[in-house]
């Protein structure tokens, strides 16, 4: 089977039914797309299809055929939203994080914040919380901070650091539906 | 345990007379988005050897008017076509709210509305609100199509009046008689399985389903009956609790459910009561 994975023309032999996410990890040597959870649940096995953000966990490779897949390997043209992750507190342990920076790439710039929730509820994380991840998102797009990003003074030291993020966390909890 | 993916036959019929003709010939288990399928598959829970692709049978995806002022939507539509479609919007309102919570983003561009209906889930978050819209299934077999209203359709606990040889090819959603609603109450709005989903819509005689509160998404008879005969609020509330019967789970307890039911049925009864007109259901 046939299809262009980040670009490139592929031509695999592969059983139909195999997942595409185990073909890119496994037969394309591609492992920064994540398994999470399996069930479609937590969005870290996000890949492009055809610029659409699928779970690749649940997509038989069939599927894939004829498509444009983009694994993060592929992402193109996102360095400041990817910067901003760096920046703004967007990623902590990492699995999740390629899943949020492909889906974030499909959002319409002008997307509002209610909009950026609603375009990332499909991808879970479970470090940062969520408002480091929507602030990268708002920073990226050179817009206002969606969240407010925590005191330069609460973050200098580590213990205290540690005593705010339970709170931002629930915060963010509160305000995602 | 995962399946063993590499075991797995799939045959990919191009037109629909094929895909039929494979599956009076089967036994075959048909694969759409895979979004509900693949979760068994991955968990180990699926039996099936043998599947049928229809992710290519393009006549049976997207939205169309028809000529009674309703809607056919062919069953391979994605939840985010339907989502994002402004027919649907205008038509019933209710079925993009719903769209939008179905799972998030990622598994709203490959789940499809054929899928979600034939999987029949208690808790299928397009149900209630295309049983509230009077909505009919067009199945189709190589002896032909037939129509079933949706109401016939579940049968029991994730049983369909589908047979074997049948696939679902379009969903027939009639003019609605006044404004629709559509509230889903889970853990979050994306991603979570539902606790209760209520639909629901105003006319002389109201027509109201719900899911998760009982094996099937279920048409409110009882409580449509009471308030089409004008009884007051809370004595429909009395009569939906006959109408469910909801079970403590790993999602909920059988009393929420009943409470968060209730609060539904309220909240459905007030917002769409203004004394605005129906906005105007025609295209």
């Amino acid at each position: 089977m046939r299809f262009t994975l980040n670009g490139k023309p592929v031509e695999l032999k592969v059983a139909p039914m195999r997942r595409l996410l185990d073909v890119l990890r496994e037969d394309c040597g591609l492992t920064g797309t994540k398994e999470g959870c399996g069930e479609g649940e937590c969005g870290a096995c996000t890949v492009l299809l055809d610029g659409a953000p699928v779970n690749s966990c649940l997509v038989p490779v069939a599927q894939a055929e004829g498509t444009k897949v983009t694994t993060i390997e592929g992402l193109r043209g996102h360095t400041k939203l990817q910067q901003a992750f760096v920046t703004e507190g967007g990623a902590q342990c990492g699995i999740c994080t390629p899943g949020f920076l492909l889906a974030a790439s499909t959002l319409p710039r002008a997307a509002s914040l209610e909009a950026v929730k609603q375009g990332l509820a499909g991808n879970l994380c479970r470090c940062t919380g969520y408002a480091g991840i929507y602030r990268s998102v708002a920073v990226a797009r050179g817009g206002a901070r969606a969240a407010p990003k925590p005191k330069p003074a609460a973050r200098a030291k580590a213990t205290p650091r540690a005593k705010t993020k339970p709170k931002a966390r629930s915060a963010a909890a509160r305000r995602s539906r | 345990m995962k399946t063993a993916f590499s075991t797995l036959a799939l045959l990919r019929p191009e037109r629909p007379d094929e895909a039929l003709a494979l599956l009076r010939d089967g036994p075959l288990t048909p694969i759409a988005g895979g979004t509900d399928l693949y979760v068994a598959l991955n968990a180990g829970l699926c039996p099936s050897r043998r599947f049928v692709d229809l992710s290519r049978l393009k006549a049976w995806r997207g939205i169309a008017a028809t000529k009674d002022g309703g809607l056919r939507i062919g069953a391979l539509t994605t939840f985010a076509q339907i989502r994002d479609d402004k027919r649907v919007a205008r038509a019933l309102p209710a079925l993009c709210a719903a769209a939008r919570e179905i799972g998030g983003v990622q598994i709203q561009n490959r789940a499809t509305v054929g899928g979600n209906l034939a999987n029949a889930s208690p808790a299928a978050d397009s149900a209630p609100v295309l049983l509230a819209a009077d909505a009919e299934l067009e199945l189709a077999s190589t002896a032909g199509v037939r129509r079933v209203p949706l109401g016939e359709f579940f049968v029991a606990y994730r049983h369909t009046a589908l047979r074997a040889d049948e696939l679902i090819q379009a969903v027939l959603i009639p003019p609605q008689p006044g404004p629709s609603f559509f509230r889903k109450v889970g853990t979050r709005a994306a991603n979570a399985i539902s606790k209760v989903v209520f639909a629901g819509v105003r006319a002389a005689r109201p027509r109201i389903a719900l899911g998760s509160v009982g094996p099937v998404p279920l048409r409110a008879k009882r409580a449509e009956a009471a308030l089409a005969a004008g009884a007051d609020l809370e004595s429909a509330v009395d009569a939906l609790q006959q109408d469910i019967a909801p079970i403590d789970d790993l999602r909920s307890t059988a009393e929420y459910r009943r409470f968060v039911a209730a609060g539904l049925l309220r909240q459905f009864w007030q917002q769409t009561g203004g004394r605005r007109p129906a906005p105007s259901r025609r295209r």
